[in-house]
């Protein structure tokens, strides 16, 4: 982790915040997408260095905040009544389903695994013969190429007994989403870095160009994202609109074309439902049609009746930008990350929940 | 560990449920070294209790080790058992004496690891300065249990100096940490099936209470408040003593600086890579102390002296702003609250 130092030295960052200061002149409002970068603002503090008029808002870019409802819902079916072992990404199990979490499943007995990897699934599925074996595949463009590797690999090693539950979103048409509601006062974006590095930035400058405002693709670290709010505010100050690449280090404008063909060979692109903001066109992925069989939802033909998701909550509002998590009446009181009413509040990358767990009563370190 | 004390032999391998129905079998495993090693006049009653004696305020703690896996690097349940019950009573300002032990074991467990974990009992029994005074075996169905289990209680004499409260934390005094933080919970988290991954750390579980004696002889009732931050980590244990010392007429925040906390390269490296926060990480030789903010400095270049206190460091202090919240500068000057944890720490999926 050495070479990151230089990313969180003191001097630099308060070299970056100084510049801000002196370059701000008016309000703006800029939305950070990707759930790590709100992660990495309020666990570093960044916010309260910020002067008041800067106003980041956090955007949907939580996968687990935004997976529907319906699909938790699958989990724990195939985790509860298919006897399936159900293998997850850490902070997915405790996210409520219209009945249970995976967390409650498995304490009621279901077999519903953490991993890092879904390869380590496919070891299952390897030494597991007489099991079905099911990663739920969630995530952005960021883990979509591990997810796809591990059906590349379940083929190669000819397993029948491997599938994935994939709920892949991405990010560029929830950003037109964003910019699509009458009610968004969005100015500019942070884009992710992360899904930068695989996808490249082709799909940005459009974007930037259609909706006139700046996007600039920014990293994870202290410095990285207040250079990156820098080059944000200077393209605004001057009345510009054009992509920017902050992380150079590691983002470049063809991504990585590896990750990129083993995502092609799995996944073709889909409507799909963002949970809190509803269905938005061509903005996720899906198992290729000739890939059926490592695909858990039609493996499984599961029907699982959909359910309204609680009227209280205002996820849809909050990942929009258009509320803040402190601004809904639920907040802290009956929403809360032991009971969360809705996604935002579970994972510690969910708006709600980095509210509630980094700056919930500190007035100073809020605006 | 390495086994020190040549297991006996037996005509079984294996516990099985015979093991703990108090006949011929349960007589035959203790009879057959478990009474052996674990030697004092105490046990040598083979009674169904210890008789004490006691005089003066007596500290007195219980605790249930459920470890998985019960082998680890660095140690066993069985260091973990008697250094975290010991600890637990050092953290009371107490002399540890008497440990009780209750042992549930899984069917199956082989006795070699039964006799392992035994063997790192007396070790750090010993080593702590503690007798196993009492104890009682119990097996469950294959299935019901893993591995192992043990229950302990602890007894100790309060020691003559000792003022240790939440009670007795003022504003102005200073947090102290005893030693790197997050070490066993990684060193553990390094071995759980699933998450597997390469490193040489070991698990800091440790005795403290030497270290302790030693630190409440020189600055008795200067030390207000010690704790060890074991589950829920550094972070869940000042949540606990801001929102307790929270009532009434003073009350409290923490204040913490991110770039005094002491972590080991290693151990902010795994961390980094699995998601986690190291303030929320289990530790085990660790213990938080609250001391006069006059005697901070001499507290911390003693302790720095004693066993396991070399990585100690002055990471916060206590104060009358944001009562009941503990509030973390980071390494680049910002603010944020470190909230207690919810259920168990998850690792993030990006």
């Amino acid at each position: 982790m050495k070479h990151l130092s230089e990313y969180r030295d003191p001097d630099q960052v308060d070299q970056y915040v100084q510049e801000i200061h002196r370059t701000v002149t008016r309000p703006w409002t800029i939305m950070e997408v990707c759930g790590g970068q709100t992660h990495s603002l309020v666990k570093n503090g960044i916010l309260n260095l910020l002067p008041e008029s800067v106003t980041m808002v956090h955007g949907p870019g939580c996968p687990v905040c935004v997976t529907p409802v319906n699909l938790i819902d699958k989990a724990v079916y195939l985790a509860e009544e298919k006897g399936v072992m159900l293998c997850s990404f850490g902070d997915m199990i405790r996210v409520p389903g219209s009945g249970r979490s995976l967390l409650e499943a498995k304490a009621g007995g279901a077999d519903v695994r953490i991993l890092y990897s879904p390869l380590e699934a496919v070891r299952l599925a390897r030494d597991n013969p007489n099991r079905e074996v099911v990663f739920f595949a969630v995530g952005f463009e960021t883990t979509a190429p591990a997810n796809a590797l591990s059906v590349v690999q379940a083929r190669q090693l000819g397993l029948t007994n491997y599938s994935i539950l994939a709920s892949h979103v991405l990010v560029p048409p929830a950003m037109e989403a964003v910019m699509n509601d009458p009610d968004t006062n969005i100015q500019a974006f942070l884009a992710a870095g992360h899904v930068c590095t695989i996808m490249g930035t082709g799909e940005y400058a459009p974007l930037a160009e259609r909706y006139r405002l700046p996007i600039v693709v920014t990293g994870f670290e202290p410095v990285d994202l207040l250079h990156g709010i820098l080059m944000t505010i200077r393209q605004l100050e001057r009345g510009e609109h054009k992509l920017e690449n902050q992380y150079t280090r590691v983002v470049r404008a063809e991504g990585n074309p590896d990750a990129r063909r083993v995502i092609d060979q799995v996944f073709e692109v889909v409507d799909r439902e963002w949970r809190g903001i509803g269905t938005i066109p061509r903005s996720g992925w899906e198992v290729r049609r000739e890939l059926a069989r490592f695909d858990a939802n039609r493996k499984f033909s599961v029907s699982i009746p959909k359910v309204p998701e609680c009227s209280d909550c205002i996820a849809g509002l909050v990942l929009k930008g258009i509320r803040k998590p402190n601004e809904c009446t639920e907040f802290g009181t009956r929403c809360n990350p032991e009971r969360p009413l809705g996604a935002p509040m579970v994972s510690s990358e969910g708006a709600c929940a980095a509210y509630y767990h980094f700056s919930s009563a500190l007035s100073d370190c809020v605006e | 560990m390495q086994l020190t004390c040549p297991m006996p032999k037996l005509d079984f391998d294996v516990i099985t449920l015979g093991h703990g129905s108090g006949g011929t079998l349960t007589h035959k495993l203790l009879e057959a070294g478990v009474f052996d090693l674990l030697k004092n006049p105490l046990l040598d009653t083979h009674h169904d209790g210890a008789i004490l004696n006691l005089t003066g305020k007596t500290a007195f703690t219980t605790d249930s080790y459920v470890i998985s896996p019960p082998f680890f690097p660095g140690g066993t349940i069985g260091e973990l058992a008697v250094n975290g019950t010991v600890n637990d009573l050092a953290m009371c300002g107490a002399i540890p004496r008497y440990l009780s032990l209750s042992f549930i074991l899984e069917e199956g467990l082989t006795m070699s690891e039964f006799w392992e974990v035994l063997v790192s009992i007396k070790t750090a029994a010993d080593r702590a300065g503690v007798q196993i005074v009492t104890g009682d075996t119990k097996v469950v169905e294959r299935g019901k249990g893993d591995r192992i289990f043990i229950n302990t209680a602890g007894i100790g004499t309060l020691h003559p100096k000792a003022d240790i409260s939440v009670g007795c934390v003022q504003p102005g005094d200073k947090l102290i940490v005893s030693g790197n933080i997050a070490t066993h919970g990684m060193a553990i988290m390094s071995v759980r099936e699933g998450l597997e991954f390469e490193t040489s750390l070991q698990s800091d579980t440790a005795p403290l209470n030497h270290t302790v004696q030693t630190l409440l002889d020189e600055f008795g009732p200067s030390i207000h408040l010690l704790r060890d931050p074991t589950r829920g980590g550094v972070a869940t244990v000042l949540n606990e003593i801001a929102r307790d010392r929270n009532s009434g007429a003073a009350r409290i925040g923490i204040d913490i600086q991110q770039a005094s906390l002491p972590v080991l390269e290693e151990v902010a490296g795994a961390c980094e890579l699995l998601g986690l926060d190291p303030l929320y990480v289990a530790n085990e030789g660790v213990f938080l102390a609250i001391v006069a903010a006059d005697v901070a400095e001499r507290f911390v270049g003693r302790l720095q002296t004693l066993p396991y206190g070399e990585s100690a460091a002055i990471m916060g202090s206590i104060t009358t702003e944001h009562p009941g919240q503990v509030v973390l500068t980071s390494r680049i000057g910002g603010r944020r609250v470190v909230s207690m944890l919810v259920g168990e720490q998850l690792p993030r999926i990006c």
